[in-house]
This record gives C-alpha cells, sequence and structure tokens, in this order.
C-alpha cells in the first residue's frame, strides 16, 4: 500500500456519491461506497452489480452516480467492466474518447462476488483487464431479504439458514475469496474495513493505481443492519470489531508479498486480539450460539491466522 | 454517394463473410467464445486483429454470457462492438439479449444457426435464434455469403440509427462453412457509409449518466413501450438502410425477397439460405410441371415484415409457409407460421395456409420434398401442420 492520505485532514473532501439513496440508516455499503467515490475521483466510470447498492442507488429518475455508471446484471459486472476498460483502450488509441485517463471500478456485492458472478471475476483477472474490483461484503444476499451466500460465515442465521432444532444456522464455513483472486496473480489485492477510513482510502488509491499493470481487486468488510441484526448507530464498532477480534483480518497481497496492516499486523499473537465472542455477541445473527460453537469458530479462526502467518513468510 | 469503380471478389464461408465486414466496419470491440458452427468468424477475426489489419480489442471471454456482457459494456462506452454465438451460447446469453435492446445499445451479434440440445446436435435449425425473436432485437436472416456480408455492414448503419441491438442469422454449416463468390466492397467505401456519428448516452467521465437503473411500476412500462416503437421504427429504417445501400454499392435486398411471384397460384414462405434456394429450385421445377409456383423469403424477421410479406402472397390461391424450428406446445409449431397467421388475420386476408416443418437438426431437404409442397397445396386445404421428413 502507498500512503497517499496520512491523516484524516488528507482525505477527499469533494463527495461524489449523492445524498438521497435509498440505503437503510447505518449502513455499511453506504459508508464504502461514500469513500470509493471520494477517493476514485471523478474521471472514472462504475460498473455495479445488481445487488443492495444497484437498487438503493438508481431509482429512475434518479440517481446517486456522479461517475458515469452502468449496472447491467448480478452476475456479469466483471465482464461488463471488461468491455468498457477494452472500449476505452480502443476509443483512445483511435482519438475518439475525449476524458483522459479513465478508470474502470467494479463495486459488486458478496453474491454477486463469491457465488454467481465468479465466473466472470475469474475470467477478468485471467485476462487481466486494467479494472479495480471493489467487493463489499455484508455476508449475505441482503437485496432479497438476507438468504445466506458463499461469504456467509457458519453457524450465521439467514432465513435460508434459520436455527432450529436440526439445523443451527448456515453450514459450511465461508469462501475464501482474496485466496481465490491471488491465485489469479494479480498485481495487488487487499482487504479493507468501514472501521479503518485511512487505511481502506489507501487501499482503494494504491488499488486504483495499479490498475494499469492488470487489475486488482479490493474486499471491504461492510456490516448490514437489518441482516446481522444489530442497532443501526453501532456499524462502524461492529466492523471494528470484526478487526479488532481478528475475524476480519486487514492485509494485501502487493505483487506476491502478503503483508498484514495495523492493527492486524500485531494479531498474529492470539493475545493481542480481543475474543471473538465482542464481535459476536453485538449481532442477532450470532445470538443462538453455544459456548461450543463460539470455541469452534474460534478454533477455525486460529488456524486462519496460521494460515496467514505462513501466507506472510512466503 | 457513388457506386465503386474497383470490385474484389473473394472466396469465402458466410462466417468469413462476417469477419470480411466486421473489419470493413471498422469495430472497435469484439467479444466472442469460440462455439460450432460460430468459431471461424472468432478465428478469422482474431487473425486479423493479430496482422494487425483490424484496429479492435479482440476480448475472449469465458462464456457467451460474458461476450455479450462485455460488448454492452462496450458499447455503452461508445465503442462499435461486435460479437458472434450459436445455440446454446445464444441460450446462456438470453438474460443479457432483454438487457441490451432494453438499454438501446447498437451491438450487431451474428448467429449462423444451429439446433438446440438435448439431445445435442451441432447441425442447422433455426431453433436457438426463434427463441431469441422477441426480445426486442432487430433480427435479419440472410441466404447468401454475399447478403451476410452486406447485411453485416447494414446491420451497422441500422444499429446506430435505430438504436437497437441487431443480428445477423444465416443457416449454419449450410452457409457459415460453404464458400460462395463474395463481392467486398472498399473498405474506405463502408467507412462513409458507417459514419461515426456520436450517441446521446454513452458512459463518459466528461457527460456522466447512470445506466441500467431500476425502475418502479411507475416507469418499467414506459420504457418497454418505447422498445415497441423502437422496433416499429426500424422497419422503415431497414428498408431505408437497403436502398442506401443499394445506391452505394448496387446490391440491396428488401426486407422480403419474391421469387416467380409476379402470376404464382402457390407460394412457400420461408427463410434462411438452403431453404430459400431449395424452394426456389421446387418452384422452377413446379412450373415445368404446369404449376404456377413462387417463393417469398422473409429477409427482416424482425421487426415482422407485415404489409411486404402480405402484398407479395396477396395473389395467390395457398400458401405453405416452411419453417425451420419447432416451437412446442403453441397453436401451431412453426414460429414463422405463427407469425404469418397472426398477420394474415389481423388484416383480413383469408389464405389456405399450411405450416411444413422441415430441415430440422439439419435433416436433410430435397428440392423433390419441397415440390411436394406444391402439389399438396394444389389438392386443397388442409390445417393440420406437415412434419416433411420425420420417421413416425
Amino acid at each position: 500500500m502507498k500512503v497517499y492520505y496520512k491523516t484524516l485532514k488528507d482525505l477527499p473532501r469533494e463527495e461524489l456519491f449523492a445524498p438521497g439513496h435509498r440505503m437503510c440508516a447505518g449502513c455499511g455499503a453506504a459508508i464504502a461506497m461514500r469513500w470509493i467515490t471520494k477517493v476514485v475521483g471523478p474521471n472514472a466510470v462504475i460498473a455495479n452489480a445488481t445487488g443492495c447498492v444497484e437498487v438503493t442507488t438508481t431509482p429512475y429518475p434518479e440517481t446517486a452516480w456522479m461517475h458515469p455508471y452502468i449496472h447491467v446484471a448480478f452476475e456479469n459486472s466483471a465482464a461488463v467492466a471488461s468491455g468498457v476498460e477494452a472500449a476505452i483502450k480502443t476509443l483512445r488509441r483511435k482519438g475518439l474518447w475525449d476524458a483522459g485517463d479513465t478508470k474502470v471500478v467494479v463495486i459488486a456485492g458478496d453474491g454477486g462476488t463469491y457465488d454467481i458472478g465468479l465466473q466472470s471475476l475469474s475470467g477478468m483477472l485471467e485476462r487481466r483487464h486494467g479494472v479495480l474490483y471493489i467487493l463489499y461484503d455484508n455476508e449475505a444476499y441482503m437485496n432479497t431479504g438476507i438468504q445466506r451466500s458463499g461469504s456467509t460465515p457458519k453457524y450465521a442465521w439467514t432465513t435460508t439458514t434459520p436455527v432450529g432444532a436440526a439445523v443451527r444456522g448456515k453450514i459450511q464455513w465461508k469462501k475464501d475469496i482474496v485466496g481465490i483472486v491471488m491465485a489469479h496473480r494479480v498485481p495487488y489485492a487487499a482487504t479493507a474495513s468501514i472501521s479503518h477510513i485511512l487505511d481502506m482510502a489507501n487501499k482503494i488509491k494504491t488499488a486504483l493505481e495499479y490498475t494499469t499493470e492488470g487489475p486488482t481487486f479490493l474486499h471491504i468488510f461492510a456490516p448490514c443492519v437489518p441482516g446481522w441484526r444489530y442497532p443501526e448507530n453501532k456499524t462502524v464498532e461492529v466492523a471494528r470489531l470484526a478487526v479488532e477480534t481478528g475475524y476480519f483480518p486487514l492485509y494485501e497481497w502487493d505483487h506476491g508479498k502478503l503483508r498484514l496492516n495495523p492493527p492486524s499486523n500485531s494479531h498474529i499473537d492470539k493475545t493481542k486480539r480481543k475474543p471473538l465472542k465482542e464481535f459476536l455477541k453485538l449481532q442477532g445473527r450470532f445470538a443462538h450460539l453455544t459456548e461450543e460453537e463460539i470455541a469452534e469458530l474460534e478454533k477455525e479462526l486460529d488456524a486462519y491466522w496460521q494460515y496467514l502467518a505462513k501466507l506472510q513468510t512466503l | 454517394m457513388q457506386i465503386q469503380k474497383t470490385r474484389k471478389i473473394e472466396a469465402l464461408t458466410s462466417n468469413y463473410a462476417v469477419a470480411y465486414a466486421v473489419k470493413a466496419a471498422d469495430v472497435d470491440v469484439i467479444a466472442v467464445y469460440p462455439i460450432t458452427p460460430q468459431t471461424t468468424i472468432v478465428e478469422k477475426l482474431s487473425e486479423f486483429v493479430a496482422n494487425g489489419e483490424l484496429n479492435a480489442e479482440l476480448i475472449h471471454v469465458e462464456s457467451e454470457h460474458s461476450a455479450l456482457s462485455a460488448v454492452v459494456g462496450a458499447s455503452a462506452a461508445g465503442a462499435r462492438v461486435f460479437t458472434a454465438t450459436s445455440s446454446q451460447g445464444l441460450e446462456l446469453a438470453h438474460e443479457v439479449l432483454h438487457i441490451a435492446s432494453g438499454m438501446r445499445l447498437p451491438i450487431v451479434m451474428a448467429v449462423p444457426t444451429r439446433a438446440v440440445s438435448a439431445p445435442i446436435s451441432i447441425h442447422n435449425d433455426y431453433g436457438d435464434v426463434m427463441n431469441a425473436r422477441d426480445v426486442g432485437w432487430v433480427i435479419y436472416i440472410a441466404a447468401s455469403a454475399q447478403e451476410v456480408y452486406d447485411t453485416v455492414i447494414q446491420a451497422y448503419r441500422l444499429a446506430e440509427r435505430a438504436l437497437l441491438p441487431v443480428i445477423v442469422a444465416y443457416d449454419g454449416f449450410l452457409m457459415s462453412h460453404t464458400v460462395e463468390p463474395v463481392e467486398l466492397n472498399d473498405e474506405e467505401e463502408v467507412r462513409k457509409f458507417l459514419p461515426r456519428t456520436p450517441r446521446p448516452y454513452t458512459l463518459n467521465p466528461r457527460r456522466p449518466v447512470t445506466m441500467g437503473p431500476l425502475t418502479s411500476p411507475d416507469w418499467y412500462y414506459e420504457f418497454k413501450y418505447q422498445q415497441v416503437l423502437a422496433l416499429q421504427e426500424a422497419y422503415k429504417i431497414a428498408k431505408d438502410v437497403d436502398a442506401e445501400y443499394s445506391r452505394a454499392f448496387g446490391r440491396g435486398y428488401g426486407v422480403v425477397e419474391a421469387y416467380r411471384m409476379e402470376d404464382a397460384d402457390y407460394a412457400i414462405v420461408t427463410y434462411g439460405g438452403t431453404a430459400y434456394g431449395n424452394a426456389k429450385a421446387a418452384a422452377d421445377l413446379a412450373r415445368e410441371r404446369g404449376i404456377a409456383a413462387g417463393v417469398v423469403r422473409i429477409r427482416l424477421y424482425r421487426p415482422f415484415p407485415t404489409a411486404d410479406v402480405l402484398k407479395a402472397i396477396s395473389g395467390v390461391k395457398a400458401l405453405a409457409v416452411l419453417d425451420r424450428a419447432i416451437m412446442f406446445g403453441g397453436p401451431a409449431e412453426g414460429p414463422l407460421y405463427r407469425d404469418l397467421a397472426t398477420a394474415m388475420y389481423m388484416s383480413g386476408l383469408d389464405k389456405p395456409a399450411v405450416n411444413v416443418i422441415h430441415g430440422i437438426g439439419q435433416r436433410t431437404m430435397y428440392v423433390e420434398d419441397l415440390y411436394k409442397i406444391y402439389t399438396m397445396l394444389r389438392e386443397g386445404p388442409r390445417k393440420e401442420a406437415v412434419f416433411m421428413g420425420v420417421r413416425i
């Protein structure tokens, strides 16, 4: 990560995400969109997958987007962005593009990335389009009303993984999406949280600059008030606890080198992490968890940290 | 525009004819995934790009769904785009067909047609493109490699004027892989015929717009009605474009082609290259044997050229509608038959008409079979569809 912003005062002032959208009070994705648009700057095209952000920001004839923006379908935002990037490249070559060095940015949720959109994401990464792909992760299909996705954590309650006598929430573990992206040998992939704005802003800017070399990927943790069942004034607190408990580590994969970023860089030592329970207890989706289940989640989290520690030595 | 002086004739398959037309049109972005029998189009285009003969970005996508998605993105950004597919690929891309027309993007797509699974068949019929007939795209069905070449160029002019996507379909294998002489236009002349006219809305940071928004019940219907009007308008534009093309390059086809229809008592109405060629030969044979036979070919299938077809068949005693696709479970199985029956009913034209299904999965069609259709028509009215050549 290159440091473009050292303090909050360095962050861009210009607002490019208009008020008046229909996102929920306290929406984590809304916070992400505000900072993405600011840091990306005005000379960019946004390709958005179907999802919460799309339906809440483009209620015709209104729009929250001051960027040129395109939404096509759920599973193809990476393919659409591939086309936009290719078009700008050719039109510039032919002298038919009048907007200069225009960047292409994808914004997609976890459903459109982990699940239905994985194929088109993989195709875009393999072809090395100069596109920044931003995943905002609220760990379920929130747009259709809280159904499980490949990103939903184990034991989490959703409407399609209800808590019953026989089955207690989601059965499977969360998919390692950044690992999948890294396997495509992209120049840059990173995680970020809406609770750590400076880190997130610097990563957005870094990832955007690296698109001259190929595709870059950003995984932004974005809590969801109705889906995770916590009070709407707790969004940033939930996101911060996700980082501080080690549930969502902040790291970046920069040209084949994995680096943990503060505060996660001290979290390989488990004693430096807050107990996972502090993150879980704020949320209704984990309200049913027993001590044994929490212990199981903790054990899996420890294994994940060991994996990250190994990756860091590569 | 003047008719060009120098003429260049090449031996080309219809697929290669598409590639030459795309090159002449100075297309900016091509996204394709290989599928039989479309593949040789993308192979030829890859050659053109690799040799530097075509200044375009060729995106080797990972599926047909992404192919159409990528050209939607590229077209939205203001590029002139091309893609091609067949059969299962067109089915996979079907979702995006609706989006491309709903977003009013001037995309041109070639479809050498192929039967649809199951069972799997790589061979030709029109089952694929007929599944895409009601999605708001303009659809041409060409009948020779020359016409394929000319139609792709016409398609860009129509698409960019009507702000509609266009399919140029033709027989898979029977045309896509058959070599015919094709007269190529001077590429400079083609580029004069296809000037770069800025579109009102593209994805440009200097003039930001939101494309593909969410609509409530307050607005969706109006968008769809605009598409209805655009398709209606495209009928006239297609005729104008064909006339302009004819003036510029000396070749025109109209939206409907008629063969020996001036005094015909019995007509076969059909589409595509093989069916039209065989039907013309059958009409010649029938006339030798004393039947006043003729053929009408639908070249512009969407928007349906109602006025021109009805005019062409207005003098016949009876007609057969030859379909090379099966639309299961309808009041009649042939898609063209249903269109034509509707058109006749709506205009009050009451002609005995029989639906003949033929050439499914590239079952061989003989001229003698088509001749039999004329004798059948002469024998009297018949209501039920004829599945010609099927083993029962």
